[in-house]
């Protein structure tokens, strides 16, 4: 998803979108609607997807946990077995699954990326959580939504909708991957 | 990586990378549903052309478990006891469009060969006395993943080191992830000209099995190949055993963290004594399950990217 800061379109025109203010109180508002969704945190279990949506999901249990007091479940995954696209890129790199301890049986997972875009990547997550077990209830919390789906998928909770054209770049920077916290559209 | 034939054509980067996904897909053999769809629609031949329980097996749970169609031939009840030629034999399998082609033969090469004979991926699941890459390749990932990593660290492969591909595979392997080998084998069933075979600067070889057992990070036992000899390499069964068995008593040399390993099958009594099989620190069974995760992941690495990538 994220390009290296330097990265321009030809018009070099780069914008950026969310700092990292914008990023901690979006991700701070999904925290709570979180918590009025779902009044037993004990049942939540959040999923982070490889590779920026899994310090996002950290992140947000944190944010749960300073205001429940009780920790939360969170763990990472991995949905490259499941991509649609294998067969038409070189081998893609796997990353690794951890699922927390008791499973997501009638639990309610809360999936967490950093873009939606095509939805492609949550009907590949779809479709590992089956292979895992059976939530009572899948949930999609994204930092954000750039429109263009390509299959009936919406997501729950969204820090910023952000319209954009096909042909333009959002990237995503996360402090643990990327060392800054923001959004750019290109 | 179009091919698998030697652990020659694999680079410390590539190892590493198979290792990573490996370990993803050990995680996978603890799920309920022990299924990924990666290779959907994919076919894997197995054909072996010697009998094998543990390579065969696992290629065939590796191959299924990432949804490929996993279809296996032996050389007896083929046409290849008809007397077929291996070309024949290998070419008519393709002919029915498979992807991937797992091959174990008693001649040293066949991989290589078939592999110029056909559009699927070969993976050499060992040929005669010559590779075995995949075992090695699954003996290094229980060892790092047991020692932390394999730099620096002191390997003794010890037994009929004359027959086995299994050695030639390992040394390879292990000195590109820079362990130390010492190859320890009375005389007769040293290779000749072995000390050639590794370029490392760490790799020996020795007579005196208990020489070196006490220097010794991680022990990997070898079967002794009774069903390759032609003549006598030892005098007897229990002469093998005093001389370079694992036994009981050597098994209290070996510090009690010193993992031990063997690439099956067993000869118990022969070349490892019960004790040091069934100890605590032996491996021998982590590696079966090692085995199935690496298999995956080659048959991952080979068989799912795009077809002009390979």
């Amino acid at each position: 998803m994220s390009e290296a800061p330097t990265d321009e379109t030809p018009d070099g025109s780069v914008r950026t979108v969310l700092d990292a203010r914008d990023v901690s109180r979006a991700l701070t508002r999904i925290a709570h609607e979180l918590l009025e969704r779902n009044r037993d945190v004990s049942d939540l279990v959040l999923l982070g997807l490889h590779t920026r949506g899994v310090p996002l999901a950290r992140r947000i249990a944190e944010r749960i946990t300073a205001v429940e007091g009780v920790p939360v479940a969170v763990g990472e995954l991995d949905v490259t077995m499941y991509r649609d696209d294998l067969r038409k890129q070189p081998t893609r790199r796997a990353h690794r699954t951890d699922i927390p301890a008791g499973g997501i049986d009638d639990r309610v997972v809360v999936l967490v990326d950093d873009v939606l875009f095509s939805g492609r990547t949550i009907r590949a997550a779809l479709d590992a959580l089956a292979d895992l077990g059976r939530p009572s209830a899948v949930r999609l919390a994204v930092l954000v939504d750039r429109g263009h789906r390509e299959l009936p998928i919406r997501a729950d909770h969204v820090g910023k909708n952000l319209p954009s054209a096909r042909s333009e770049r959002v990237s995503v920077r996360v402090a643990e991957v990327d060392g800054i916290d923001e959004v750019t559209i290109s | 990586m179009k091919h698998l034939l030697s652990v020659d054509d694999l680079d410390v980067d590539t190892i590493q990378e198979i290792f990573s996904t490996a370990a993803d897909m050990h995680d996978v053999q603890s799920r309920s549903v022990k299924k990924l769809p990666a290779l959907r629609g994919r076919t894997v031949v197995n054909m072996f052309f010697e009998d094998s329980t543990r390579t065969r097996s696992s290629f065939e749970i590796a191959g299924k478990w990432l949804s490929a169609d996993v279809i296996n031939i032996s050389a007896k009840g083929s046409s290849a006891s008809k007397g077929e030629s291996l070309r024949d034999t290998v070419l008519t399998v393709c002919a029915m469009g498979v992807d991937g082609l797992v091959i174990r033969h008693p001649a040293s090469g066949a991989a290589q060969q078939v592999s110029e004979w056909v559009d699927a991926s070969v993976v050499n699941a060992g040929d005669g006395m010559h590779e075995h890459p995949t075992q090695a390749l699954l003996d290094a990932y229980t060892l790092q993943r047991q020692l932390g990593s394999l730099e620096g660290r002191h390997v003794a492969i010890i037994g009929d080191l004359t027959h086995s591909r299994v050695f030639r595979s390992n040394i390879q392997c292990l000195t590109k992830l820079g362990a130390r080998v010492t190859a320890v084998a009375p005389p007769t069933l040293m290779p000749s000209g072995v000390t050639s075979w590794s370029a490392s600067a760490g790799f020996e070889t020795s007579y005196d099995i208990d020489e070196v057992l006490p220097h010794a990070d991680a022990v990997m036992m070898l079967r002794v190949q009774r069903e390759r000899m032609s003549g006598g390499f030892f005098p007897s069964a229990r002469e093998y055993t005093v001389g370079y068995g694992l036994t009981k008593d050597r098994l209290a040399v070996l510090g009690p963290d010193v993992p031990i390993c063997h690439p099956g099958p067993m000869n118990r009594g022969l070349e490892i004594a019960a004790d040091a099989a069934d100890a605590a620190q032996s491996l021998i069974l982590d590696q079966v399950s090692a085995g199935l995760a690496v298999r995956m992941a080659v048959l991952y690495h080979l068989l799912a990217g795009e077809e002009s990538s390979a």
